[in-house]
């Protein structure tokens, strides 16, 4: 047998001399600053400055084009006595809540489906993502034709189905308005749910599903207690994403309805761009953005503690 | 009382065949071992038996009631899985009372029957924890406890084992057959680790590509191997192979090859005749080789050079050049010898193993 020589490893003194920015690169605390820079200028020039910038005009009275002057909580108390304002907090509130609702049960319904095999399954994986990587004007567009009085193509499938017997104004009819606006939101978003939800499925062990077939749960009995449980972090999670995100949904509506009819659609945001750019009147539309912050931030706060406490469990 | 068979048991995925016409009837009471190597079918035979594998053909019973299409929660087994499968989110005292609970137990009944699992296997202080908080020993221990809470007439193993230390998996061992001498279930257990199949087993079901290989208790296919294959997987170290011709000279039967030249004596002589002048596999087990002394005939040893000496406490391992084929030979631990050199091994007559070449069948 033969052996190679191990070289003996060069003692320190001889490695060539590294230079300044090598040398500087190798200290962890320059390295930390050197990585953290493009995070923390991307986040300061994109949402801290916005934020401070969002706060300063609220205290103020300015419009487009005309330098506002320091005026305290007025716009607070302006917003306060706004009764569209108020449709539109509780618009907002309507809408995530049930958008979330039905995002998570198709969600979670269509993650379990996908979560067993069949053929196609990677396709069908793929497929289910297409609402979401559509961009959401361009889909919202054809809905928003699905949804015309005239061509909707949902009326004339119900009509020939004999269900209806005459043309739904889905846009136009407020009570539908809202119910039409958040069929699209749940369309857009449950394949997110689904997904995120079918990763969470794929780190649970089948081995607990045997373990519990063999223990005498049922299919239903399975998902209750050990599916569901496992699933909770992850759900809790993805419910969160959601909530922030349908809370602060701006384009869908915008291009659905703009709001309308009659405020029936009106959303935080598409209130405060009606306000803030539509009507020039740039502080009380930072205001108004505004006022969702502790709305989000007791939501986050609250999931947070639970998901906390989903995870030590 | 529980009796499992397995009759023309066969599991396929198209032409690919997993299980192969399984034929096996285990005893009441019956602690029986399917050993093989990874892919042998012994996994997929042990989970048709528990129900989460479908059958392709052929038929299982359970005290001679076909089980093929019931459910697993029907089957009245219990089954213990290599990662031990316990609900994360479950306590110990809930992950063993589960199965209680859904089929509904009572709740004084489920506690009694958590309580005496518990103290059987000594983890009642752990009853409040979460499974991450136990060693891999403890979570062993109540996945075992998982399975006797419900007085299952069947008990399956899945590799159980391995995931254990070497240390712990010896303990474990011990404590497995200790409880089932005591709880007296049948129980089927799949290893690939041939040490656990021989001491576990009441019988040990060699297994190979889907087909059972042999069966039978744990000394009867350690000394009467039926092939090639079971003579190599049991033991440790393994049975030494040579391929050597049968030569017949004046009576006398000699297997012979280049550095090999042995009399064949006995009825395994009797057995070998037929094979004159053919070549054949001739097998012997490294304790059956000794170091020559004056006393061994002539006939029955031969050369060998040393090449490597693992010197183990209880004994010694001596990897030899026997010509061109290198065996192993188990020595008292008190010789004294060294790498490179010459020495004379004698073999015990009675216990040369000879398989045909071809077939592998033993001869």
């Amino acid at each position: 047998m033969t052996f190679t020589t191990v070289a003996a490893p060069r003692s320190y003194a001889r490695t060539p001399r590294r230079g300044p920015v090598t040398r500087l690169l190798e200290d962890e605390r320059w390295l930390a600053i050197v990585l953290l820079l493009p995070t923390v200028v991307l986040l300061g020039l994109f949402i801290a400055y916005p934020f401070i910038k969002g706060i300063m005009l609220s205290v103020t009275d300015t419009k487009v084009g005309v330098p506002g002057h320091f005026v305290g909580l007025q716009n607070f108390v302006n917003v306060w006595h706004d009764g569209i304002f108020r449709v539109a907090v509780w618009n907002t509130c309507i809408y995530t809540a049930i958008a979330t609702i039905f995002k998570l049960a198709l969600g979670l319904w269509l993650a379990v489906l996908l979560n067993n095999n069949f053929k196609g399954k990677a396709f069908t994986r793929a497929f289910i993502l297409l609402p979401f990587i559509i961009p959401t004007v361009l889909s919202t567009l054809a809905w928003k034709w699905m949804f015309d009085p005239t061509f909707s193509v949902i009326n004339w499938g119900l009509y020939r189905l004999g269900i209806i017997d005459h043309r739904i104004n889905w846009l136009g009819d407020p009570d539908l308005a809202l119910i039409s606006v958040i069929i699209v939101n749940v369309w857009r978003g449950v394949p997110f749910f689904a997904i995120s939800l079918l990763a969470g499925l794929q780190t649970i062990s089948p081995e607990l599903h045997e373990a519990a077939a063999i223990d005498g749960a049922r299919a239903w009995q399975r998902f209750r207690h050990v599916t569901w449980p496992l699933l909770l972090p992850v759900t809790l999670v993805v419910m969160l994403f959601s909530v922030i995100q349908t809370f602060a949904d701006f384009q869908l509506v915008y291009v659905l309805t703009g709001g309308g009819p009659a405020n029936a659609t009106q959303l935080f945001s598409t209130y405060a761009y009606q306000i803030g750019i539509g009507t020039g009147l740039l502080s009380q539309g930072a205001t108004i953005s505004l006022a969702v912050f502790p709305v989000l931030l007791v939501v986050v706060i609250v999931q947070l503690f639970y998901i906390r406490k989903a995870e030590t469990h | 009382m529980a009796e499992v068979a397995l009759q023309n048991l066969n599991k396929n995925f198209d032409e690919v065949y997993a299980v192969r016409d399984v034929n096996l009837a285990i005893h009441d009471k019956e602690f029986i071992v399917l050993v093989g190597p990874s892919g042998c079918g012994k996994t997929t035979t042990l989970r048709m038996v528990a129900g989460l594998e479908s059958i392709s053909s052929g038929r299982i019973l359970i005290d001679d009631k076909v089980i093929n299409d019931l459910p697993p929660m029907d089957r009245d087994i219990a089954m213990v899985f290599q990662n031990y499968a316990l609900y994360p989110h479950m306590s110990v005292y809930d992950n063993m009372a589960f199965g209680l609970k859904m089929r509904k137990f009572d709740r004084a009944d489920i506690g009694r029957r958590v309580q005496e699992a518990a103290q059987i296997l000594g983890i009642e202080q752990l009853l409040q924890r979460k499974p991450r908080q136990l060693s891999g020993g403890q979570r062993q221990r109540v996945a075992l406890g998982r399975a006797i809470v419900r007085h299952p007439q069947v008990f399956l193993f899945d590799e159980p084992l391995s995931n254990l230390d070497a240390k712990l998996r010896v303990q474990m061992r011990v404590e497995l057959k200790k409880l089932h001498d005591w709880l007296g279930t049948t129980a089927i257990y799949v290893t690939h680790d041939q040490v656990e199949a021989m001491t576990l087993g009441d019988r040990v079901v060699v297994m190979r590509d889907g087909l059972v290989q042999q069966v039978g208790e744990p000394l009867e296919l350690y000394n009467e191997p039926a092939n090639r294959f079971v003579a190599g997987f049991l033991g440790s170290p393994a049975m030494n192979f040579a391929t050597v011709r049968v030569r017949e000279a004046d009576g006398v039967l000699w297997a012979e090859n280049n550095g090999i030249r042995i009399r064949v004596l006995g009825q395994t002589a009797g057995r070998l005749r037929r094979h004159a002048g053919e070549q054949v596999t001739m097998g012997i087990r490294p304790e059956d080789l000794h170091l020559a002394s004056a006393a061994d005939p002539l006939e029955l040893g031969f050369d060998a050079v040393i090449e490597v000496v693992e010197k183990l406490g209880s004994e010694i391992l001596l990897d030899v050049a026997v010509g061109e084929t290198t065996m192993v030979a188990s020595v008292e631990p008190h010789v004294r010898v060294g790498v490179h050199e010459k020495l004379r091994l004698a073999i015990n007559p009675e216990r040369l193993h000879f398989f045909d070449t071809t077939s592998e069948v033993v001869i």
